[in-house]
């Protein structure tokens, strides 16, 4: 692609970052006016990806919307090289999507240093559509990394009242991955031949890299994206974070952070290192099936919404990386699935808890009751997003996990028949949330005057509902255009394995 | 040597020579402003002379059996060039807040800077010797500028008796090592098989190095004194001193490489070791910024030690480049803690940057980058450097000197993130009056903070001129 669009994707937010900068801070109004429009800018210039790319199943180069790479750091063969495939491409639109919702729902939220929020907000979606698009390693741990800062801000600025112990804590986890991730990359770096040692990832998928070594590098790189995920037992930062950061933040902490660690899974950690990750498919798988069951059981005993939400991230996402190690077809286009339905619901339910605690200061279910009666059209979308969470056939939740399940259960049969139990407890601890919260009576004369939606609130809820019901009922406007990559991504993990997956299968 | 040979020793020549017109002009009358003025001119002339040094030429000249002029040599002199120029700056307007004969501190400065390109270029030990006393010298009596403030004092007096007996050490070292071989230049230390008495002098040479460097187990008077100095001297102190003492160790292991001499490997695998976990470990519970950044550098300095160790063309170019980056943001660091200094006091204490982003935004933000870049984040140098060397380490297989060096840096992390986090926490007292910002302190910040982040996302050219300095 000659006309460098991707690259006017990811630093479009960060200009508008920049330009925020020039304006004076009491006029809040116009700041968040221009992060708005800024990040709107940045989901209109990013829809045409969908249409530019049209993959075919002949050839490999149709597969990737990239643009031309530029030298950067010639001494090390670090280039610039962006680009985006049938799996990048829903997580960037997913992020594109998602910003100007959450700016809109910081309007009123967030009263104090709005243009510092603003600013960093507008930064952690660069950062965020650079790691998404980055295509050489280097690239990508500069994003991945520059990420951390402004999230740090976000949570420990504007959070709750333990915000300082859970930015850090979510810097550090983050962190400890992210440093033996480097390592690994430079491993693998110096066991390339000297003549060509460059940090470009289709080199890196072309070269056979010896197994022993693979083993370690893929341990490396798995453990910084199973912290990112979170994957049991590394998930313990996640509820803090989420309780502490304010609503938007944990919107795209929900919605996309998480993303990170499952797409660094699928782009870097399977494929560049393909007979480890099969190596270590059966611990992966169970990890997922334990976070899957783990996080519906605790979300069940959860009294505050936003830490069930939180809590239920840790089993949705273990559902994403059950049908990634399922290494077929229908479980990989599950997860990837599965990873934009988790972004659209939870970050849904985030908002959703956000309005609530506008209007209550509170997220504890016990101040809550009855409230269908008090805000019909804010309980309907509740009930909506809730049940597509839950993967209520009609919405986008079903599509994903019948097909990680379906992929699964042909390559983890009794692991699969847990794995499914979760759904049955996300349906309880979901629905149980909502009646005690949305029926019964009102049992709090605080709750009887609140008001229902307005305005604002429904321009950020219903893209989010449309595209609920639109992901549920057409999937193949999605699944179409992923299948092609994913079938090209299954094509580089099994040659080296085909001979071991089917030796396990008989 | 001939007058050729001069030319190679132009920056040397120029910071000497404003040495002698900074003394006259003073003995004629005393102007803060005029000292300051040549004093700075003198430094952009030398670091001009400097530059086109490095970009004329390639090769290495020996001028006179003491000094060397290389790219390496250059490379650091450069460095040590810019430290003067911008303390140059930092100190005008730290000293115009304060009562003192302000115009001999230009003259001390001037001293150090000469020191120090002396040990950067030293061949030999007797200008080894020469540049080190010379930077001491002026260093102590700069660390004691302040007289009537009695932590400064206290600090020159420790400075003092410490590094006098750590030149002790040297001496006996190099004496030790001159019984064995009966030469003095470098390249003779390591043609010699070892010998007790050879090893000895070596480990009292590493001792001294040590001790100049901050490195544990030589590193206890770091914090006192980094605490007790004048802002602008700790931020010569942090990054001029060291980058002359890092480039003289580097030509001293030049000739054979440290591997030759497996004992002093692990020594100093020990010395980089503890230095890197105690230096983070104790930076941990600091409520002074300065200490905090004291410890920092110990830390640092432990990290560039790895590079050293790796040794090879790769090591080296590590330590160089890490060395450049950790200058240019200590520089930044300790730039903020001296604009923030107003009157008599030190903005020291912690507690002094608390609610900083929302008072001065701009002085926070050259903090928030300079402390990232300490802590090896990426868009700042310190993630080119670390990433630089942890490269270095992976390449030659080091893994316990590397995973040392990760685990270091994630404790790192901790302390780095408290400062941000104070600076960006709601200050609840009503806090006292900051200094106002002078137009040459924010200058001096902006300057640095760009240098920094340009080092972080371009390093390419950087990286291209050091690409050619030759490996141990």
């Amino acid at each position: 692609m000659s006309f460098r669009l991707i690259s006017l994707i990811i630093f479009s937010p960060a200009a508008f970052a920049v330009a925020l900068l020039f304006v004076r801070r009491e006029k809040e109004e116009l700041l968040r006016r221009i992060a708005l429009g800024g990040s709107l800018l940045t989901f209109v210039l990013s829809l045409p990806l969908y249409w530019l790319y049209r993959p075919t199943l002949e050839s490999v180069e149709s597969l990737w919307l990239r643009e031309t790479s530029l030298h950067w750091i010639e001494a090390w063969g670090v280039r610039y090289a962006v680009g985006v495939d049938g799996i990048s491409l829903f997580l960037v639109l997913l992020t594109t999507f998602l910003t100007p919702l959450c700016v809109l729902a910081s309007w009123r939220y967030i009263k104090d240093r709005v243009k510092a929020y603003l600013i960093s907000f507008l930064l952690l979606e660069a950062a965020m559509l650079g790691t998404f698009c980055a295509l050489d390693l280097f690239l990508f741990y500069v994003f991945w990394e520059a990420m951390l800062v402004p999230m740090y801000l976000i949570i420990g600025v504007w959070g709750g009242p333990r915000r300082i112990y859970a930015a850090v804590k979510f810097f550090i986890y983050t962190m400890v991955g992210s440093v033996l991730m480097l390592a690994a990359i430079l491993v693998t770096y110096f066991s390339l031949p000297e003549s060509s040692r460059t940090f470009d990832l289709f080199q890196w998928y072309r070269m056979a890299i010896a197994p022993e070594l693979q083993v370690w590098c893929f341990l490396a790189f798995a453990l910084a994206f199973a912290i990112k995920v979170p994957m049991w037992p590394f998930h313990t930062w996640l509820p803090d974070a989420h309780v502490e950061a304010p609503t938007a933040g944990s919107v795209i902490l929900a919605g996309v952070l998480l993303k990170m660690g499952t797409y660094g899974f699928v782009r870097f950690a399977m494929p560049l290192f393909p007979e480890a990750a099969l190596k270590f498919a059966p611990l992966f798988a169970g990890l997922a099936v334990i976070g899957i069951v783990y996080g519906a059981l605790v979300s069940l005993a959860q009294k505050d919404v936003k830490k069930l939400v939180a809590y239920s991230s840790v089993s949705h996402l273990g559902f994403v990386m059950l049908g990634l190690f399922a290494f077929n077809l229908q479980g990989s286009s599950g997860a990837v699935l599965q990873m934009v339905n988790h972004g659209l619901s939870t970050g849904a339910l985030f908002l959703l808890v956000g309005v609530l605690y506008e209007r209550r200061h509170t997220r504890m279910i016990a101040d809550f009751g009855g409230l269908a009666r008090v805000m019909p059209a804010f309980s309907a979308i509740f009930m909506i997003v809730a049940l597509s969470s839950i993967g209520l056939p009609g919405t986008n939740g079903f599509i994903g996990e019948f097909l990680v399940l379906l992929g699964a259960f042909e390559r983890w049969l009794p692991l699969t028949v847990v794995a499914a139990t979760g759904v049955i407890l996300a349906a309880c601890y979901m629905l149980w949330m909502v009646q005690r919260v949305f029926f019964g009576a009102v049992t709090h004369e605080e709750n009887k005057a609140l008001p229902d939606l307005n305005l604002r609130e429904w321009a950020y809820l219903l893209p989010i509902v449309v595209l609920i019901f639109w992901i549920g009922i057409f999937p193949n406007t999605f699944l179409g255009k992923m299948g092609p990559s994913l079938d090209h991504w299954l094509t580089q993990i099994k040659p080296a394995a085909v001979a071991l997956l089917h030796g396990v299968a008989r | 040597m001939t007058g050729y040979d001069l030319l190679f020793l132009l920056p040397l020549v120029i910071v000497a020579g404003t040495v002698l017109l900074v003394m006259s002009s003073i003995a004629l009358r005393r102007r803060h402003l005029l000292v300051a003025l040549m004093s700075d001119a003198g430094f952009l002339a030398a670091l001009i002379a400097n530059l086109a040094l490095l970009a004329a030429d390639d090769g290495s000249h020996q001028v006179t059996a003491l000094l060397i002029v290389d790219r390496s040599s250059l490379i650091f002199g450069a460095l040590i060039l810019f430290a003067g120029l911008i303390v140059t700056l930092l100190s005008y307007d730290y000293l115009k807040r304060r009562d003192e004969r302000r115009e001999e501190y230009y003259l001390l400065l001037l001293l150090a800077a000469a020191g120090a390109l002396v040990l950067a270029g030293a061949a030999h030990f007797a200008s080894f010797f020469l540049g080190l006393e010379l930077l001491s010298v002026s260093l102590f009596a700069m660390i004691a500028y302040l007289r009537t403030r009695p932590d400064a004092l206290e600090a020159g007096v420790k400075y003092l008796v410490l590094a006098g007996a750590s030149s002790a050490f040297m001496l006996f070292g190099v004496a030790l090592i001159y019984a064995q071989t009966g030469r003095l230049d470098f390249s003779a230390l390591f043609m010699m098989r070892a010998s007790p008495w050879l090893i000895a002098g070596l480990a009292l040479l590493v001792t001294a190095v040590g001790f100049k460097l901050a490195l544990a187990p030589f590193h206890w008077w770091t914090p006192d004194i980094y605490q007790g100095a004048p802002a602008p001297v700790t931020a010569f102190m942090a990054t001029a001193s060291k980058a002359a003492m890092v480039a003289a160790l580097l030509r001293i292991a030049a000739p054979a490489g440290l591997d030759q001499q497996p004992r002093l490997w692990y020594a100093l695998a020990a010395m980089s070791v503890i230095s890197m976990f105690l230096g983070n470990l104790l930076a941990l519970r600091q409520n002074s910024v300065k200490r905090l950044l004291a410890y920092s550098s110990i830390a640092h300095l432990g990290y560039v030690l790895v590079a050293l160790l790796v040794g090879g063309t790769a090591g080296s170019q590590a330590a160089t480049f890490y060395l450049i980056a950790y200058t240019v943001t200590m520089l930044a660091a300790f730039g903020v803690v001296s604009v923030m200094s107003a009157g008599e006091t030190e903005a020291d204490a912690l507690e002094t940057y608390r609610g900083l982003f929302w008072r001065r935004p701009f002085v926070a933000a050259v903090m928030t980058a300079s402390l990232l870049s300490l802590a090896g984040i990426p868009l700042t140098a310190g993630f080119v450097a670390k990433f630089y060397l942890v490269a270095a380490g992976v390449r030659d297989a080091q893994w316990a000197l590397v995973l040392v060096l990760i685990a270091a840096s994630v404790i790192g992390l901790f302390y780095y993130l408290r400062v941000i986090w104070t600076m960006l926490s709601a200050s609840d007292p009503a806090p006292a009056a900051l200094p106002a910002l002078s137009l040459i302190g924010g200058t001096v910040l902006a300057a640095l903070v760009v240098a920094l982040l340009w080092l972080g996302l371009y390093p390419a050219p950087i990286l291209r001129l050091i690409g050619r300095v030759s490996g141990l």
